[in-house]
């Protein structure tokens, strides 16, 4: 069953998930996550990795038993996939990281209804290789990582005025209290997707220009 | 009495599930932009968390105290299940019922804000009546935060936006303006958390 595949592909799969289809930014998926805990770069950084290693351990489990799953009950199977490993990935990061795991809070168990995760094994893991299934979920976790890191670090320097917890304006800064609260998460969130919708229509706007000059 | 009192008020607005936890925003941004259709997902939704929270105090009771590393997949499992039962009674008892809130159902068996409220009602260790409440008012704070922004956005298409703004990007400030708003309520009982 492990047909040739180019390296090119597997190349691409990881990719695509890190900016062209972005899970946050693009496919606007999980945002519960990606709102409730980005108040600080380090949660941020937590949350992403954790729904990392849940995604990439459930692409490679249900990519390796799509043919056993029967059609009719793949959704309840991919969830309970899902929840096992998050399970896992609770207990794991209460032992490693008890501060953390604290500040999560109910957040680390929800990572089972993270959309992101169930649309990624419906999406692709259930009808590809594991080692094409195993790029997308890197691809698409690191994306989602990515997504919260910049949120919850933005978020951190113009709430709290530090970065990582290390103070970077001095006594002197007033900081934005509200962004570390939660209308900060929606309205920065929204200033970003302004910012990315801005660009993405510069971008096409240019190409179009150049594509006249030269006919 | 003042105790449930108390955790109704502070599910319904001091710590809305869509404006203080992020929770259910899918459906949120979803199905907010037609008043009617987002009144009735917020109906459905307080249906289903009664459900929620009921099978949640029955798993705390008798399954978990001697499986504690089963409680994610037993809620969901048995959240999903009896959801999908409760629909099948009711679309044979009253299809009129059915027909209002069917669609929705599926939709939210398994949201965010329905597991987060048996999370929540497990880690505070609420009660069967104590969870019930809670249940009531974390749904009719769906159905307000629902019911609010649907109201604004049915304005907002009428009015002047920037092109680039449409969609998601307004929506999430219209959110956060919101949210906002809701902070207010924070002072409505002192001292408590």
């Amino acid at each position: 069953m492990s047909s040739p595949t180019e390296p090119g592909q597997a190349y691409a799969e990881f990719v695509k998930g890190l900016w062209k289809e972005n899970p946050t930014f693009v496919q606007v998926l999980g945002m519960c996550p990606a709102l409730a805990v980005t108040n600080t770069a380090v949660n941020g950084l937590a949350m992403g990795v954790a729904t990392l290693f849940v995604l990439l351990m459930s692409s490679i489990l249900v990519s390796s038993l799509r043919r056993l799953i029967p059609k009719q009950v793949r959704i309840s199977t991919y969830i309970v996939i899902i929840a096992t490993f998050v399970t896992v990935a609770d207990f794991a990061l209460q032992a490693a990281a008890p501060a953390v795991h604290k500040e999560l809070g109910a957040f680390v168990p929800l990572i089972v209804v993270n959309c992101i995760i169930l649309g990624r094994q419906e999406a692709f893991a259930s009808r590809n290789t594991v080692w094409l299934s195993a790029m997308d979920a890197l691809g698409m976790g690191s994306g989602f990582t990515g997504a919260l890191l910049l949120l919850g670090s933005l978020r951190e320097i113009l709430g709290k005025g530090s970065f990582f917890g290390i103070s970077l304006f001095g006594p002197h800064f007033e900081p934005w209290v509200i962004m570390i609260l939660p209308p900060g998460g929606f309205l920065m969130l929204g200033v970003l997707l302004l910012i990315f919708a801005w660009v993405k229509e510069r971008r096409q706007h240019t190409s179009e220009q150049a594509r006249e000059e030269a006919a | 009495m003042g105790q449930l009192v108390w955790i109704f008020v502070s599910a319904l607005l001091i710590n809305n599930f869509t404006f203080s936890y992020f929770l259910g925003l899918c459906p949120f941004f979803g199905v907010s932009s037609r008043l009617a259709t987002a009144f009735r997902l917020g109906l459905a939704n307080i249906f289903v968390m009664v459900i929620t929270s009921l099978c949640a105090s029955f798993l705390n009771e008798f399954i978990l105290p001697h499986a504690p590393y089963l409680r994610l997949i037993s809620f969901i499992v048995v959240i999903a299940s009896t959801v999908q039962f409760v629909e099948m009674v009711i679309k044979k008892v009253s299809p009129g019922l059915f027909r209002a809130l069917g669609i929705f159902l599926p939709l939210i068996t398994t949201n965010c804000a329905i597991l987060a409220l048996a999370l929540f009602q497990t880690s505070r260790s609420y009660g069967l009546l104590q969870g019930l409440v809670f249940a009531v008012g974390a749904g009719g704070g769906l159905t307000l935060a629902l019911v609010l922004m649907a109201g604004i956005r049915e304005e907002a298409e009428l009015s002047d936006i920037p092109a680039l703004m449409r969609g998601t990007a307004i929506n999430m400030l219209i959110a956060g303006i919101l949210s906002l708003a809701f902070m207010g309520f924070a002072g409505l009982f002192s001292g408590s958390a």
